[in-house]
């Protein structure tokens, strides 16, 4: 047998070719397996937070990549804190989960995925225009609109109070299964509902204060009567007719909210429909569900349905959560097939029936699921909540200015503290002047 | 005789000590040992402040997407070529803006008010518990301490519940009289009334602790002179316990004071600033615009503005308890 004898040479080049190769850097891929690190938003209802784990978990054994997760709650701002400082920092999770304004806030930082939407949108449907109108910049997509999270806010009524004091028999407007047949339920009825329900000693649970379902509420109805206080160019349009028509209307229906509306926060609409107190509050089925558990003769009495109807349209306040991969993210292409396994139908299907209806999907041919339709008691009660008929316009407060100016207006709360102002009695064209002074502000 | 002059040793054939290195010396300074034993707090002020603080600055100078130098513009009162080159854009805006005037007010309005009733509530029962027997002292000691002793944050939220717009406890009682029910945080001036009222609930025992601590530093012997020379009791407050406890009241309120201005939990908790931003604080705003607004730099300038104004009071209460401190 003979020896092959290596030379110096040979060593000395082997030997570094071993260095070379062991000393490479390593590039990760989905296929190359790696590591990935996501904040997700800790989920409110129990046990939502374990189907996103399932699909991730699944995804990650099949993928063999190491993944991390970190349920990152909202209570006290902590996911917005966690943005910040993440930006700040420029390193921290691949995937970040960011509500509403947020991909905007963060665009320079953040990794387009044209790509995977396409894929998206061709499986899915459509994107509804709030997520568009908040989750795209020009051509570019920010972030993939997330299921988890996302929610809509409508009114929620007690069917039974409607039915007694206004005389409005609401799931005859809404029936289960079927299309809306709600054209009388416009702005005149609702005032006069609201009013009835106040005189009955069960008023309409709207808040006036600086949280969000406030806001969403008002910027709703400032929409239906086609109102804005900055265009989608960034002009300045506070005194404008529409805008005094909505601010009219407002304070003439704020007279039948409770009195101390102007204090309310998220937690106070939920507590208001929770403790029987009122015939109607506008959010998500999260108070439904806390009725369910804690009063379940309420429960049985609520009924999910549509925004009324203004001079405009009919508007809906939508609230989109995204998921977003930060430009400065280890596992970029890793990052993007996790989003695309957590935009299957099949996952979208598992996060909206653990989170018992309560995420609505951004997609067009995602607002059927069973979850809603068989959600009870009384059977049926979720089955409007995501616009399956497309009956409303789903939107945002303050848009459509552009995003960066919307978020101040929506953060400061400027809808409802015109309300409020001028139903404390400022004229109308001094609460104007002082929105129109704020708005300048935030144009800066 | 001869063993005991055998036993000295003279100067001269003492072994002579090694010549220790200048580093050997350096070390054992006590200094430098106070130094070292100090790195570790020094490191983490450092670290915790110090950066913050600089940060907090540099953030101030930037635009609103952080990608650029925020010059001033169109300054009356500078000419244009000073004015454009001064990077303080964002607090010459905030200048222009109610709602910023609003929160100076506000801050100063809560500040002041709450450390008064603060210092006034501490002053009485710290006299109260002074004047308890020694024997049950303790106990009062420690009840009375407990708001102070318990998390801000957890106590501002039973207070909430007792505030609650739709089902607030004080209400119920109220109603029990047949008196109108009160929008404690729904309208304007109860809203500043609540946050001021639980920060007095919370803060007062720490006045009273220090006051106490204070009364029972003056001699027996100045109320007995003062006793003898007839004087009564508000003239022993006045004459002997105020000006023995000068330095202590004013070193409370001005510790007490910054606390006070930078507060943040209290309202954060119980109002969020509201009804229409009538009880935000500089802490608060700063956070409202910086984290929730996405607006970092104007929040970090709303927050730094408090650290001139801080200072000023710093300056004036601290000049004033060393010029006693020498006259003493």
């Amino acid at each position: 047998m003979a020896k092959k004898r290596i030379t110096r040479r040979q060593f000395v080049a082997g030997a570094m070719a071993s260095t070379a190769v062991l000393g490479m850097p390593y590039v990760s891929s989905a296929q190359s397996a790696g590591k990935l690190s996501v904040g997700l938003w800790d989920h409110w209802v129990p046990g939502a937070n374990d189907a996103s784990k399932k699909v991730i978990d699944a995804w990650a054994a099949k993928n063999k990549v190491e993944v991390t997760v970190d349920y990152i709650p909202s209570q006290g701002n902590k996911n917005l804190l966690t943005i910040a400082a993440e930006a700040q920092a420029k390193a921290g999770h691949d995937i970040m989960a960011m509500p509403t304004w947020w991909p905007h806030a963060q665009s320079d930082l953040l990794e387009p995925v044209n790509d995977i939407m396409a894929e998206m949108i061709k499986k899915l449907g459509n994107v509804n225009g709030t997520s568009e109108y908040l989750g795209k910049l020009g051509d570019k997509w920010l972030a993939v609109p997330a299921t988890i999270g996302s929610q809509l806010k409508g009114p929620c009524s007690r069917i039974d109070l409607m039915k007694q004091h206004a005389g409005i028999d609401i799931q005859a407007l809404y029936p289960a299964g079927a299309p809306p047949k709600a054209d009388s339920w416009n702005f005149d009825t609702f005032l006069k509902a609201a009013e009835a329900c106040h005189k009955g000693g069960k008023p309409f649970g709207i808040g006036l204060g600086e949280t969000s379902d406030s806001v969403d509420t008002a910027g709703a109805f400032m929409q239906s009567f086609g109102a804005a206080l900055v265009d989608a160019k960034g002009n300045v349009t506070v005194k404008s007719d529409a805008v005094r028509q909505w601010l009219e209307y407002s304070v003439k229906l704020a007279k039948f909210f409770p009195a101390d509306a102007p204090a309310w926060d998220d937690a106070s609409n939920n507590k208001w429909l929770v403790a029987g107190n009122g015939a109607l509050i506008m959010n998500p089925p999260s108070a439904w569900a806390v009725a369910k558990r804690d009063a379940p003769q309420i429960a049985e009495q609520c009924w999910t349905h549509g925004f009324p109807a203004g001079a405009k349209g009919r508007f809906a306040p939508f609230l989109p959560y995204f998921w977003s991969i930060w430009s400065f993210g280890k596992n970029k292409s890793a990052a993007k097939q996790l989003l695309v396994a957590l935009s299957e139908p099949d996952a979208i299907a598992s996060f909206v029936a653990a989170s018992g209806g309560y995420d609505i999907p951004n997609f067009d041919k995602m607002t059927t699921l069973p979850t809603w339709a068989n959600e009870g008691p009384p059977k049926g009660t979720l089955y409007h909540y995501p616009n399956p008929h497309n009956h409303q316009q789903l939107s945002i407060t303050a848009a459509p200015a552009p995003p960066k100016i919307a978020q101040q207006i929506y953060v400061q709360a400027t809808p409802t503290k015109m309300i409020t102002r001028h139903l404390q009695g400022e004229p109308m064209e001094k609460t104007l002047a002082w929105a129109e002074s704020e708005v300048e502000g935030f144009l800066r | 005789m001869a063993d005991a002059t055998a036993t000295v040793v003279t100067p001269a054939k003492r072994a002579k000590p090694a010549p220790r290195s200048r580093l050997r010396k350096f070390f054992e300074k006590k200094s430098t040992i106070a130094f070292f034993m100090a790195l570790p707090l020094i490191l983490l002020i450092f670290t915790l402040v110090i950066y913050p603080a600089f940060y907090a600055i540099y953030l101030t100078t930037l635009n609103k997407r952080m990608t650029a130098t925020a010059w001033m513009k169109n300054c009356t009162y500078l000419p244009d070529w000073i004015c454009t080159n001064i990077p303080f854009g964002n607090l010459q805006f905030l200048l222009t803006r109610e709602t910023f005037w609003m929160v100076f007010w506000q801050s100063c309005l809560f500040a002041i008010s709450a450390v008064i009733f603060k210092a006034l509530i501490g002053f009485v029962v710290s006299h109260f518990v002074h004047n308890v027997p020694t024997k049950g002292q303790r106990k009062w000691r420690g009840m009375l301490l407990v708001p102070w002793v318990i998390p801000a944050a957890m106590s501002t939220l039973a207070w909430q519940w007792l505030f609650d717009p739709s089902y607030s406890a004080f209400n119920w009682i109220l109603a029990q009289f047949d008196v109108e029910r009160v929008s404690w945080t729904g309208v304007a001036h109860w809203a500043r009334f609540s946050v001021i009222l639980v920060n007095v609930w919370i803060g007062a025992p720490f006045f009273m602790i220090m006051y106490l601590a204070a009364l029972k530093s003056v001699p027996d012997q100045l109320y007995e002179a003062a006793e003898i020379d007839g004087a009564n009791w508000w003239q022993r407050i006045w004459y002997v316990t105020l000006p023995m406890m000068r330095n202590i009241i004013a070193i409370t309120a001005l510790f007490s004071t910054i606390v006070t201005f930078a507060n943040f939990d209290i309202v954060r908790i119980l109002t969020a600033g509201g009804p229409l931003d009538k009880t935000h604080l500089f802490a608060t705003w700063s956070f409202r615009l910086g984290i929730e607004g996405g607006d970092i730099p104007l929040g970090a300038t709303v927050s730094l503005f408090m650290v001139p104004i801080l200072a000023v009071a710093a300056a004036f209460i601290l000049r004033d308890v060393t010029r006693r401190g020498n006259e003493a």
